[in-house]
């Protein structure tokens, strides 16, 4: 947490929130994005709010607002959520090892904020866990200073685009851009071919089972892609891709 | 969905607890454990095809209906983000190429 004096007053802090610099930009402006297309896809303005206050998750904030919009029940957004946060579980695997030392609500704080970026920089400055108390708080330190700027730039940058929605005439059809949003962020996944295979049968499985009720093609479209690569895994091993 | 209704700002909360605890999930417990070997394989797939199953109905279908027509800006769209992506290797880059296809073709043609 950024606001504990033990870290932010150590100089990993500030080097953290450095290292993040870079990347504040595009960060901005994915946030940017994000607020106009949740005001244009239909949410009212206190709902777009509460969403970027408290989900802080692009990609599931956008993969929801079609749901919600279609009036899919909680459960198939909130599962439908989780799929697209898997990768932050494979992290989680990762960043055990660097956080095991602090209390759990201190650990679940910071798994909170530490998004894409925030991970990939952390780990790319520390690849090994710090082997002393003071170590192992620089680290911390590096990882609050870090993710504080992501943060920030995310919420402002979102709020704003809350903010100027309104401005823009609907008929541009904005909203698109958060389906744009998640179609670039699907081809970063793209890492391996059985990945791909796995894209391609999601979205087949998704338009033909679109007339089920619920949403469920969603839910459907998962299962039958994760089922049917993993039964090619097994029948013909892959080499393995990190995540 | 004008003004505050309150099953969505649940679904807001709940998507809110799904951050934490997908952000968390191995530091959560203080035991060690893994997950079966199965599920370990899964989490390389579920990702995409998540995204893949919300994604391709929004660009490719009106309705639950296939379009029926080529003249439907969001495909050209797509494709050029899809082909920006790979040129450029950034998300930014796919929305800013994407929409930069979509606004002239849906405001100039209508499409």
């Amino acid at each position: 947490m950024f606001f504990r004096p033990t870290l932010y007053r150590r100089a990993e802090f500030l080097q953290g929130f450095r290292d993040f610099a870079p990347q504040a930009p595009g960060v901005a402006a994915w946030g940017l994005m994000t607020g106009v297309a949740m005001v244009k896809s239909g949410m009212s303005v206190f709902e777009a709010v509460a969403m970027t206050m408290l989900v802080f998750a692009g990609s599931s904030q956008l993969a929801a607002i079609p749901l919600l919009v279609a009036g899919a029940p909680a459960w198939v957004i909130l599962a439908t959520g989780f799929c697209v946060n898997l990768r932050f579980v494979v992290f989680s695997l990762h960043l055990r090892n660097y956080l095991m030392h602090l209390p759990r609500w201190q650990r679940m704080c910071h798994g909170y904020f530490t998004a894409d970026i925030t991970y990939v920089l952390f780990i790319r400055q520390y690849p090994h866990p710090g082997s002393t108390d003071a170590e192992r708080t620089g680290q911390v330190a590096y990882l609050a200073g870090n993710y504080l700027l992501n943060w920030g730039s995310w919420i402002g940058a979102s709020l704003l685009g809350v903010g100027l929605a309104n401005l823009i005439p609907p008929e541009w059809g904005l909203g698109f851009a958060g389906i744009l949003c998640l179609l670039g962020i699907q081809c970063s996944l793209a890492s391996s071919r059985m990945r791909i295979l796995a894209a391609a049968v999601a979205g087949v499985a998704a338009v033909v089972a679109y007339n089920l009720p619920l949403k469920l093609n969603i839910v459907v479209a998962i299962a039958v892609a994760v089922i049917l690569c993993l039964t090619v895994d097994k029948i013909r091993p892959a080499p393995k891709v990190a995540a | 969905m004008n003004g505050i209704d309150f099953w969505t700002l649940g679904v807001i909360v709940g998507l809110a607890v799904v951050t934490v605890v997908a952000r968390s999930f191995f530091f959560i417990s203080s035991q060690s454990w893994q997950l079966p070997d199965w599920a370990q394989r899964g989490l390389q797939y579920a990702p995409i095809a998540a995204l893949s199953a919300v994604v391709i109905p929004e660009i490719i279908t009106v309705q639950g209906e296939l379009v029926s027509t080529w003249q439907d800006a969001r495909l050209y769209a797509a494709a050029a983000g899809v082909a920006a992506y790979f040129w450029r290797r950034g998300v930014l880059t796919t929305i800013l190429v994407g929409m930069a296809v979509y606004l002239p073709l849906r405001l100039g043609l209508g499409w």
